[in-house]
């Protein structure tokens, strides 16, 4: 069994009077140790089934189970970084960073909590910045809080949550290699999930990516795995012809679910798959 | 540099025209005392703020001080009910649809029923004079703080939820530092009403203070009097406002 399953999942959402199906028979696999990356456009439910998986969200049918567990309520071994940041702004970066040490191993003394909280911080570089509040921090700085916190409590399961879509293009390149360092360096290699709208940012950090239908009723497409080397490059990405290809396999994948979402609302006008496939390119 | 005189010249044309309008009044208002007359009869009071003389007959600040150490205890009685009980409403849909109603037909009682309600149960003016204080200005700290429990942002929920925080740390690292500004707020409010209240439940149990004094000396026809504590009243209110401002401007600025 994998250490993520998810089975069937269905989600609607009543407002104003009309019932949304948001997501409809959704089925995931992670095994464990795997970098999963779910990549979709904005509006296809993406979030929602990331609250699913936290357990921030109940399903209305279907199972999300995790080393074998059905899930209820959040895991007390998994760790979420949010699109918004979450950061608690009455605490300093070490407060925000200790809370959830504290939360996660309350046995430990306090001393030996701070020392775990600072460690993290100065991995994602905020050695100088320990003492300031989130108000104090720009994007970037606010979201290598959110992963060093995210990272401080030893997590075995990783939910990033379009962690880098609110940032700029430098910063989130960035931010991308602080992940990168992060996940190479937690000895045990921690499971992820990441949902992004980014492509490349898929490539660069995942094993597998998961290309999700166009909403509503969202369901997930075939796994396309991803086997590249590591360390992987930006630069390694745009060229390597495996890269490409699996570049241009997602791409089709999407485009493929856009033609089908089309033949179901019986549009005649047939649109080039290539030009689709652009059209979509852009869209992420 | 002619802004800053400019700022400092306009209050001080509000204060004129206010002293204009009170002389004028004066003049054709037989009984009432004209600005001049206040302070020559007030001026022994102000100039020797401490002064005790005998039970009412006390210096200005002496009296405002009785009158706030009364406010200072009626206003803590309040708000330690209000606000854990703007708490437990905020946090609990069954509570608040319990209560909204009780709340709702208690919070625009006038002081002045409350009083003789207090005198009622407690057969003494100090504790009766408390009870109304309390009664009278808990709502502002109550409503707000069930707002400021109500608005606090999802994403923060979340956190506590995702942190797996218990439920001590989710209320005293989450729930209380975010709705810290709206329960200020509400304490804000709720001095300013304990500060009005104070007078009327001085006037009517004649006890010492503000309130009491202005009482007397409309009773002994010293309407001079009665002037200067109105204008005592207000300027306390004031400072008492202004501080209570600059805590939760702090508190807001986090």
């Amino acid at each position: 069994m994998a250490f993520v399953e998810v089975r069937n999942v269905s989600k609607s959402f009543a407002s104003a009077g009309k019932v949304r199906e948001v997501l409809s028979g959704v089925h995931l696999t992670v095994e464990e140790g795997e970098f999963v990356s779910i990549v979709g456009s904005t509006g296809s439910g993406k979030s929602t089934l990331m609250a699913i998986l936290a357990g921030l969200q109940i399903p209305d049918s279907g199972t999300v189970t995790v080393g074998g567990k059905t899930v209820r309520g959040i895991h007390p071994d998994a760790a979420v970084v949010f699109q918004n940041y979450s950061l608690l702004p009455w605490f300093s970066a070490l407060e925000n960073v200790r809370l959830a040490i504290q939360a996660a191993f309350p046995d430990w003394p306090r001393t030996r909590q701070v020392d775990q909280a600072k460690r993290y911080l100065e991995t994602v570089g905020l050695g100088k910045a320990l003492q300031k509040r989130p108000g104090q921090l720009s994007g970037g700085m606010r979201q290598r809080v959110a992963i060093a916190r995210a990272f401080a409590t030893e997590p075995r399961l990783l939910f990033l949550d379009e962690p880098f879509s609110a940032l700029d293009a430098l910063t989130r390149s960035n931010l991308q290699q602080v992940l990168v360092k992060m996940c190479s360096e937690s000895g045990k290699s921690a499971t992820a999930v990441m949902i992004t709208n980014n492509l490349d940012e898929a490539l660069l950090l995942s094993d597998q990516i998961v290309p999700m239908t166009k909403g509503p009723r969202s369901k997930l497409g075939t796994p396309i795995p991803v086997k590249l080397p590591r360390p992987r490059t930006d630069a390694q990405l745009l060229h390597d012809p495996l890269a490409v290809r699996i570049r241009a396999q997602v791409v089709e994948r999407l485009a493929e679910f856009v033609h089908e979402g089309q033949r179901e609302a019986r549009k005649s006008v047939e649109v080039p798959k290539v030009a689709q496939s652009k059209a979509i390119e852009e869209q992420l | 540099m002619g802004d800053r005189i400019v700022r400092f010249l306009l209050p001080v044309v509000g204060v004129a025209f206010l002293l204009f309008i009170w002389a004028a009044l004066s003049a054709n208002v037989p009984d009432l005392p004209s600005p001049m007359k206040t302070w020559e009869e007030s001026k022994v009071y102000i100039l020797q703020p401490l002064e005790k003389r005998g039970e009412m007959d006390q210096g200005i600040v002496r009296l405002a001080a009785y009158s706030l150490f009364r406010v200072a205890k009626g206003f803590l009685l309040g708000i330690a009910i209000a606000t854990p009980l703007g708490f437990v409403l905020g946090l609990s849909k069954v509570f608040n649809r319990m209560f909204d109603p009780v709340i709702q037909v208690l919070r625009p009682i006038s002081p002045l029923a409350w009083l003789p309600l207090g005198l009622i149960i407690f057969q003494k003016s100090e504790p009766a004079a408390l009870f109304t204080i309390a009664l009278c200005s808990m709502w502002p700290t109550v409503l707000n703080t069930i707002a400021g429990v109500r608005t606090i942002p999802q994403e923060y929920r979340n956190v506590a939820k995702v942190l797996r925080l218990s439920r001590v740390q989710t209320f005293t690292k989450v729930l209380l530092p975010a709705t810290l500004p709206h329960v200020f707020t509400g304490y804000r409010l709720s001095l300013g009403i304990a500060w009005l209240v104070i007078v009327a439940s001085e006037m009517l149990t004649g006890t010492p203070g503000v309130g009491g004094f202005l009482w007397q000396e409309y009773n002994s026809l010293i309407y001079a009097h009665i002037l200067l504590c109105i204008l005592t009243i207000g300027v306390v209110g004031f400072l008492l406002d202004r501080m209570m401002g600059f805590v939760e401007m702090r508190l807001r600025s986090i």
